[in-house]
């Protein structure tokens, strides 16, 4: 300890305070340009194709944000949507998370107020490269914390070019995930700062963080079970001290109630299983907390005492506690856990009851190459983090390891949930690179001080003299490093003493300090420097080429150039323009957002899927003849019928390859659709081998009407590749309205019922009755 | 007999002890004590009156009790950070801790008005 006492008893040499602030205005510079970087990383789908929202979840979002920039926010607050879900419609103010659009609400009005006249749909599109930025820096915020400046640093540029985050983050992706990975990340810097600095205004703050983030997206829970989970691990491991206390136990009251205020959480903040936890915990460390105050005030021999009879007494009234609890929380069949929650505990819980949400393709669970892809370098420098963590364990740093198991087994269930486990990897993997590039940095400038000094050096100086002086010299250099790296975290006394005891004890123990052998380092410098070259090519490849298509505009390349599709926009803007407002259109869920933002017009069912009901409704439908299906569109008042088909430019997620869906989906709920019906052998088909019930259905006949006459009678589809079926026929209850440039979108409406039937009524009934469609049969049916 | 006695004579010891190491606390500190009993006893009232009259309108009842239990916890921090015994806070001032202690129940009860109803 002679080393500290020493340097702390004289005024620091100005030199260091010179070099204090250097560090502090590059590191500033710094964090600038990884903004800018992050910024820019994202906005090449917008030079690449236009700045459009992408993708379906968005739409919702961007009609939102335009009802809310009309109206006003009382307006929004009580919107009660009548153009989704026909009849029922929808309470948007209860059933949506208001933080993403108020908060691009916000911008927008500051910036008309500002006299900047951006139209909603640029803020809309630009503002989750903008919160990817304050990302980074958040990101650089707490892995200061945990490590210091450095790590903070490799964090922050990491996390700017991930390319999980990107993926969901791209101009153009205005969805939750773009505001709420933001929030995480501060969040979990505030209440990190608390632990370490026990203080209460930091305890505020960090409780209006998560405000902030229940307000934005449903992935809340996963902080509220995630910090009463890193309490307990503290109170288990011996780390309770009265920080702990303040972090914890005014988040738990203040964050309830403000989720509480946020209408679509409401009194599920305390009537779920997902919050039960917190309760819980919040009980567990008032018990200990007591236990330690008592503790402290007592005599061992009085406490052991107390111990007993607390013991004695408690356990029986925590059992018959307990056992209220469990007959409480048992006698809801899911256990008091919503369904989205119960299948990620449980990953075959949706395969076997709820299809829906075993249905999207990104609640499927990732495969190994997804992880690389998404991760690339980090994958492998996450383990090196965790060690590098538990050299010192602080508090923090069991919080960050926490985290990452935590998100690692998450993102384990769902692919959508990688994005929770990129900003753990990118802590882990910044601690784990700056650790590595201190100590290459040390040997190398170890190295060059004993150069220095071995030029110096008298013949008669003894060794164990000259031994000393470099060392001392790189103790100093490196107690400044840690003093740098410590003043900005100022209360975190403990770690303080720990970094410099270490090098001074580590300096008695032996002659040499823990360096490598310089060219090792050298060429190690050189690797790591690589590595982080690699991790760049890969980020800006997959930024540009896999996450920037905005899906509503495809774009292919052939011999002549570029083709682009815009198949999707034309069929909207033909329904805005040739169809009555009131009119309904019926399409699968898939594609409502975009028919209600861009079309503007009602529709039956859409993305939200929140009625289950409904949705095999529309589905069974498209499975039925097309009697039965008219019959049931005619009950919804529906007018028109989109469906989307790729058979012939070969798009791959048209509504064939869907179909199975709909037909599981419908079956569900009405047991007369069957999916073996539907299946040849097991197999799905739609040739000449295909099911009489398959070739009948109205998905079928939509899809495949007129589609022999492209290619010259063959009816050759691109993405089953085969020919057709059944290819001439003629639809009876259906007439085609539109069908878009690349015949991806066909439009259908229902013909209306005739007054009078022709003929004698009861032959041309049993007539209609039948479902061969061949045109024999059209001269006596009632619907010509 | 013998250990119904001797556990007897043991909680007596242990009430002493208590009584007397808790006396020997400063008369802030004791003071900041009552106001949590306090906080916490207004909570169980309004548990009762619930359990007597019925929980609707259910967010009155959640605002009420949480903001007892709320004003309760944050006192404790406060106790936490003034006790002069606390070798992490020694240098904190109790100027400050007293400021904390007022913006945190300050922002508790805006939301609490709010949710009340």
């Amino acid at each position: 300890m002679a080393v500290p006492v020493d340097s702390l008893a004289k005024p620091p040499p100005a030199s260091s305070t010179l070099r204090f602030a250097f560090g502090n205005v590059l590191a500033f510079f710094i964090l600038l340009l990884i903004g800018v970087l992050a910024f820019s990383i994202r906005l090449f789908s917008v030079i690449k194709y236009e700045s459009v929202i992408h993708e379906f979840d968005p739409y919702f979002n961007y009609r939102v944000t335009q009802f809310l920039t009309k109206n006003g926010i009382y307006d929004f607050w009580n919107w009660f949507d009548d153009r989704t879900w026909y009849p029922l419609g929808r309470v948007i103010g209860g059933t949506v998370y208001p933080g993403l659009t108020l908060t691009a609400g916000t911008i927008w009005k500051v910036l008309q107020s500002l006299n900047i006249p951006l139209s909603v749909e640029t803020v809309c599109v630009f503002t989750a490269p903008v919160f990817s930025a304050f990302a980074a820096w958040a990101a650089y915020l707490l892995t200061k914390e945990v490590k210091g400046t450095g790590a903070g640093l490799t964090a922050a540029v990491l996390l700017a070019m991930v390319p999980s985050y990107i993926s969901r983050s791209v101009a153009g992706s205005y969805d939750n995930e773009a505001v709420a990975i933001f929030a995480l990340i501060f969040t979990f810097y505030l209440y990190v700062k608390t632990l370490n600095t026990g203080s209460l205004f930091y305890a505020t703050l960090n409780s209006i963080a998560y405000f902030y983030m229940v307000c934005s997206w449903g992935g809340y829970t996963f902080i509220i079970n995630l910090i009463p989970m890193h309490v307990l691990l503290c109170i288990v491991t011996g780390r309770y001290s009265s920080r702990l206390y303040i972090a914890y136990a005014p988040l738990v009251v203040l964050g309830t109630l403000l989720a509480a205020l946020v209408p679509v959480v409401g009194f599920n903040a305390v009537m779920t299983s997902e919050h039960f936890a917190s309760f819980l915990v919040f009980i567990v460390i008032h018990v200990v907390a007591l236990a330690y105050y008592i503790k402290g005030i007592l005599s061992p021999k009085m406490f052991k005492v107390a111990a007993t009879l607390v013991v004695s007494v408690g356990l029986v009234v925590g059992c018959a506690v307990v056992a209220v609890l469990v007959a409480v929380v048992a006698s809801s069949p899911t256990k008091g856990w919503s369904g989205r929650s119960l299948s990620l505990l449980d990953p075959t819980y949706a395969s076997k009851y709820i299809p829906i949400i075993a249905s999207v393709s990104e609640h499927q669970p990732p495969t190994w190459p997804s992880y690389f892809m998404d991760l690339n370098v980090l994958a492998f420098l996450v383990p090196a983090g965790i060690i590098a963590c538990f050299s010192p364990l602080s508090d923090a740093s069991s919080f960050v390891i926490l985290y990452l198991v935590m998100s690692v087994y998450f993102s384990g269930v769902m692919v959508r949930l990688m994005l929770v486990l990129a900003p753990a990897a990118c802590i882990m993997s910044g601690i784990a690179l700056s650790e590595a590039f201190d100590v290459f940095t040390r040997s190398i400038k170890f190295y060059i001080t004993n150069l220095s000094e071995s030029l110096q050096i008298d013949a008669g100086d003894a060794v164990p003299g000259n031994g000393v002086s470099p060392q001392n010299d790189v103790l100093k250099n490196d107690k400044k490093e840690d003093t740098l790296k410590e003043r900005p975290s100022r209360k975190n006394k403990k770690k303080e003493k720990e970094t410099i005891e270490k090098p001074s004890v580590k300096s008695k123990a032996e002659k040499k300090p823990l360096v490598l052998p310089v060219e090792a380092s050298f060429f190690a410098l050189f690797l790591t420097v690589l590595l982080g070259g690699f991790y760049v090519v890969h980020s800006v490849w997959a930024a540009a080429e896999a996450y920037s298509a905005p899906s509503i505009v495809l774009t292919s390349h052939s011999h002549d150039g570029l083709h682009v599709f815009d198949d999707f926009r034309e069929a909207y803007a033909w329904l805005s323009h040739n169809t009555e407002v009131d009119d309904k259109v019926a399409s699968w869920w898939d594609y409502g957002y975009q028919t209600t933002a861009m079309a503007n017009r009602t529709v039956i069912v859409d993305n939200n899927t929140w009625n289950n009901t409904h949705i095999a409704t529309v589905g069974t439908a498209m499975s039925s003849p097309e009697k039965a299906a008219w019959e049931i569109f005619n009950s919804l008042d529906v007018k028109y019928v989109l469906v989307v088909f790729g058979g012939l430019v070969g798009y791959p997620s048209d509504d064939i390859n869907k179909f199975l869906w709909m037909v599981r989906i419908g079956g569900g709920v009405f047991p007369h659709i069957k999916e073996p019906d539907y299946l040849r052998d097991g197999q799905y088909r739609i040739d000449s081998q295909a099911t009489p019930t398959m070739l009948n259905s109205l998905m079928y006949k939509l899809s495949y009407f007129r589609f022999v006459e492209t290619d010259g009678g063959k009816g050759y589809d691109r993405v089953r590749r085969t020919e057709i079926g059944k290819k001439h026929f003629k639809l009876t209850h259906f007439e085609e309205v539109f069908t878009t440039h690349h015949w991806m979108v066909r439009i259908y409406k229902l013909k209306p019922q005739k007054n009078r039937i022709r003929g004698k009524t009861k032959k041309s009934k049993s007539k209609t009755s039948s479902t061969t469609p061949r045109s024999g049969t059209t001269k006596k049916n009632p619907w010509h | 007999m013998v250990k119904s006695a001797t556990t007897k004579d043991d909680a007596h010891a242990l009430f002493h002890s208590l009584r007397s190491a808790y006396s020997a606390t400063p008369t802030n500190l004791k003071i900041i004590d009552l106001y949590v009993v306090f906080a916490v006893f207004t909570a169980l009232i309004q548990v009762v009156y619930m359990a007597i009259v019925g929980s609707f309108p259910f967010n009155s009842f959640l605002s009420g009790v949480l903001s007892c239990v709320g004003t309760a916890v944050l006192a404790v921090c406060l106790r936490i950070q003034v006790n002069k015994e606390n070798k992490e806070f020694k240098d904190l001032p109790p100027e400050r801790a007293f400021a904390d202690f007022v913006l945190c129940n300050l922002v508790l009860h805006l939301v609490i008005i709010n949710f009340l109803g």
